[in-house]
């Protein structure tokens, strides 16, 4: 049995993690929900975001207008793909999809390797977030507590945007009958444009705040894709809630599970996935049949 | 029907022949020994893969936990020593994999499209992650296992082992020759017609009887065999079992090879692979280009999808298809539309007597109970507040024609897909015969002898007429779920009689061969009614069956379906009032959801109730449509 304070740091790893996870998942959601696509070039673009973060910070030297201009750049990806190849897919089968957005998962991926080749880059923790802070009952990194509070505000403003706009409740209301939406005479097309831009800049967001903490790599996000599609599976397909709740229990399932045993952190995880595909195949926070 | 043996043997030959000759000439243009076995290890991996997507359309994108698991299975035994032969642990690589597979499937299979996709890649993540720490004492972990033995012919003195170049090239070559062989039988057996519906159209399967969760899980159990002997080999070959075989990147690469190659071709797996592996082996060498590979390959994949799908092979096909077949598809689409023109003129020949070959299932209720065919005891279902159908009972008398009226939205469809099980009841049940039909499922009811056509046609678009009847007579012949993988899908003489009768019936004969996207309307129609009858039910659903046809069209289906009722129990619902007065003898009447009225077709004909429901109790109006027209049916005797 490991230490309290073993366990109480690895909680706030999973906490780190997990709502890192769920912006990630967030995105995804969103775009699944609205759009019917679930992107597989999403664990690319959180590789592009953490490279948006290398770039705009050997520019300008500043945490924070590096994170403004990756949105900028982020936001004209999203806005790109979505005019240039996912918008002719809207109504192509699931499998076309899929298809489509792993090959631009492909072509980011191999384009990072071809632009800052394989090896790993860093990015430096932002000087207001270096050091370590002391929390009474223990010494955490600064940066990470930040993470978790920068990430918390994130998610609070895009529930801000899908609960309290007139944008998010076409969005909303996108979700559970995109058809229906249509024949309201509300423009879907640019709705669908928005959201899909939306999402890019959320997985972007949490690949530049992540680039600090770890080393950048073209491949880095695969395994967040993986986990944020388990994370959308334990919360129900195209629920932001479930998005969100999912994304923490992930992260802390992952993190407690090391202080144990790393080895089986990841199959804990799995393991969750299948038992809640068998107890309840729609999620904790989805309804049955509607994905 | 008419092809000889030979001609049904060409891509079998012709495979023999290009793997005969691929070592002596191709060499040259870059393509190694070394190269062309690891592209035919791929190519025997992506058969399996290409049975589970190409033919059942299923994208799953973690094919590489069976592959990692056949090898990591096989080369454990071998270098350890528990195992002396190579061949056997292929053998129990491979069934390992199965296994997993099995147990993989039973999860996924329930899923469709996204969420199947989501699930397979999670579950092969999970393989990774097993492999890389949780099992690494056995596995060796990120070092893989290394000294994996090839196999060996013979015994003592005259043992041939079977080294890396040429030796291993007979032996890959031969194996996918084999799966290939396998997996083509596969593609015409009977399972595999049902595969490609399931890919057409999921729900009508699982309508006419088939179990459609069984079949796709034999279908992904199937590809993990595949994946499994690949991986097995793959150890040996290399002499070394590397971990990546489990990667997301080896499930990744199998989906770009095979869509590059052409999905649901068979051979598409392997000339995707060794595209992949000439331009990886070649381009890195050119200055310049080396790290870029991957780029073009990826760009020219989203050209792929986002343009034609079908892959290089699959391209080539279906060029030399529509040469062969331009006459025949044109007289076709010709046909449809003299069809469609000439409005009144065809009239349907039907036969005096429907007598389909293949018996009914039996009907074991109790005696007291063998008068009513179908029983609807307080049948509900509510969504949210709505009360579609609320507390419905009615008797369908056996033998009868029985139809059920109603205004729009007074919840006939939803009835009618409670009688059929489609969907399970809030409150109330069904009864077929005396028994208890309610909570089996679409499938099992089906099979019990409750067959319906939809008021959408819900065909396969992509068979042929035939095809679409014998997907049908398939599910009476053989049950909920056969695994006769090595049977020819046209090998059963009493389904091939059910099919003919069926196209005599509706006339559909000469239309046998045309794929049923291509059919007139009408004739879609006929199709719709006649996939349901193919089943040889007891009862029968019609759900508005004569939806959108023309006057002398409608007038040959109300023949038909009285011919049909002569030998089978007849529900239809229809707007059609003319029709449904003609044909039936008991009428039920919905509105709102409540049951308004329910007898003999006379005394429902006079019921002030039904006569409300339908033309409301205001003034007069003005003598036109709708209103008048029911007016008409509901005053003139038949």
């Amino acid at each position: 049995m490991p230490s309290t304070a073993v366990l109480l740091s690895q909680a706030f790893n999973g906490l780190a993690l997990g709502s890192l996870l769920a912006l990630v998942s967030s995105g995804l959601t969103i775009i699944l929900g609205t759009l019917g696509v679930l992107n597989f070039a999403h664990g690319a673009l959180f590789a592009v975001g953490a490279y948006t973060a290398f770039v705009m910070m050997q520019a300008t030297h500043s945490f924070v207008l590096a994170m403004l201009g990756g949105c900028a750049i982020m936001l004209i990806i999203g806005f790109t793909m979505e005019r240039l190849v996912i918008r002719h897919f809207y109504a192509r089968p699931d499998e076309d999809q899929i298809l489509v957005t792993y090959g631009i998962g492909i072509v980011l991926v191999e384009g990072l390797r071809a632009g800052f080749g394989g090896n790993s880059q860093r990015v430096p923790v932002p000087s207001w977030g270096t050091g370590a802070t002391k929390l009474g009952f223990m010494v955490y990194p600064t940066y990470r507590l930040q993470l978790i509070g920068i990430v918390a505000a994130l998610l609070v403003g895009l529930y801000l945007v899908l609960y309290r706009t007139s944008v998010g409740l076409v969005v909303r209301a996108g979700i559970e009958n995109a058809g229906m939406v249509g024949i309201l005479g509300i423009d879907v097309r640019r709705t669908f444009l928005l959201v899909f831009a939306v999402g890019i800049v959320a997985v972007g967001l949490a690949g530049m705040l992540y680039a600090p903490v770890v080393a950048v790599t073209p491949d880095m996000g695969a395994s967040f894709m993986v986990q944020s599609f388990v994370v959308i599976v334990l919360g129900g397909l195209g629920s932001f809630p479930g998005a969100i709740v999912g994304g923490l229990i992930a992260g802390e399932i992952i993190s407690l599970t090391s202080a144990f045993d790393s080895a089986y952190s990841e199959v804990m995880l799995y393991g969750l996935m299948a038992l809640v595909l068998v107890a309840r195949p729609q999620g904790l926070f989805g309804t049955e049949g509607r994905v | 029907m008419t092809r000889g043996p030979l001609r049904a043997l060409l891509p079998e030959l012709a495979l023999f022949f290009v793997l005969l000759a691929a070592p002596i000439l191709l060499p040259p243009l870059g393509f190694s020994h070394d190269l062309l076995s690891r592209a035919l290890n791929w190519a025997l991996f992506g058969l399996g893969f290409d049975i589970l997507f190409g033919l059942a359309g299923l994208l799953s994108f973690g094919q590489a936990a069976f592959y990692g698991a056949g090898g990591f299975v096989a080369a454990y035994l071998l270098v350890s020593g528990t195992i002396q032969s190579v061949w056997l642990a292929f053998l129990i690589g491979t069934l390992a994999a199965g296994l997993f597979g099995i147990a993989v499937g039973w999860l996924a299979v329930r899923r469709i499209g996204i969420y199947f996709a989501m699930i397979t890649l999670a579950f092969g993540q999970m393989a990774y992650f097993i492999q890389n720490s949780s099992l690494s004492d056995y596995t060796g972990g990120e070092n893989g296992i290394a000294g994996v033995p090839v196999p060996v012919i013979g015994f003592g003195d005259g043992a041939f082992r079977i080294t890396a170049g040429l030796p291993m090239y007979a032996l890959l070559a031969a194996t996918f020759f084999f799966g290939f062989v396998l997996a083509r039988r596969i593609v015409r057996s009977p399972v595999g017609l049902i595969l490609k519906a399931i890919k057409e159209n999921t729900p009508r399967v699982a309508m006419l009887g088939h179990d459609v969760p069984a079949y796709k899980l034999a279908a992904f159990t199937i590809a993990a065999l595949y994946a499994g002997l690949a991986g097995a080999m793959l150890g040996s070959f290399q002499s070394y079992m590397p971990p990546d075989a489990f990667a997301l990147e080896t499930s990744g690469q199998l989906v770009v090879q095979t869509i590059v190659g052409g999905v649901g071709t068979l051979v598409g797996p392997l000339v995707g692979a060794a595209l992949w592996l000439w331009l990886r082996d070649n381009l890195q060498l050119v200055p310049g280009l080396g790290p870029l590979w991957k780029l073009i390959l990826g760009i020219a994949f989203i050209g792929l999808v986002m343009g034609l799908r079908r892959g290089i092979c699959g391209e080539i096909l279906h060029r030399w298809e529509r040469r062969r077949d331009a006459a025949l598809l044109r007289a076709a689409e010709a046909r449809t539309e003299v069809i469609e023109a000439a409005t009144g003129a065809v009239t349907p020949e039907v036969p005096a007597e429907v007598a389909l070959p293949m018996p009914r299932p039996a009907i074991d209720g109790r005696a007291s109970h063998a008068e009513i065919a179908l029983e609807a005891q307080d049948l509900a279902r509510h969504y949210g507040g709505l009360k579609a159908v609320d507390g419905v009972s009615f008797r369908v008398r056996r033998g009868s024609i029985h139809a059920v009226i109603g205004p729009n939205g007074a919840g006939k469809s939803t009835l009618f897909k409670m009688l059929s099980d489609e969907v399970s009841p809030s409150a109330g049940s069904v009864l077929l015969f005396g028994e208890r039909l309610t909570g089996a499922g679409g499938a099992r009811a089906a099979q019990l002898g409750v067959a319906k056509s939809n008021q959408l046609n819900q065909l396969f678009l992509n068979l042929t007429v035939r095809e679409n009847l014998r997907v049908a007579a398939l599910a009476r012949a053989r049950g909920r779920f056969r695994l006769d993988l090595l049977a020819p899908s046209v090998g059963r003489a009493e389904v091939e009689d059910q099919v003919e009768t069926m196209l005599a019936i509706l006339d559909l004969g000469p239309r046998a061969e045309t794929r049923a996207s291509i059919l007139a309307y009408g004739e879609k129609r006929r199709l719709e009614i006649g996939m349901a009858l193919a089943t040889s039910p007891n009862v029968l659903l019609l759900d508005e069956p004569l939806a959108g046809m023309s006057p002398s069209e409608r007038v040959a289906t109300c023949a038909l379906i009285r011919r049909i009722g002569r030998s089978c129990t007849i529900l239809i619902v229809e707007h059609d009032l003319d029709a449904v007065f003609d044909l039936a003898e008991q009428v039920t009447v919905l509105s709102d959801g409540h049951l308004l009225a329910d007898g003999p077709a006379e005394d429902v004909r006079r019921d002030p109730a039904v006569r409300k429901a339908y033309l409301g109790t205001g003034p007069e109006e003005d003598g036109t449509g709708e209103s008048t027209r029911i007016r008409g049916a509901m005053n003139e005797p038949a």
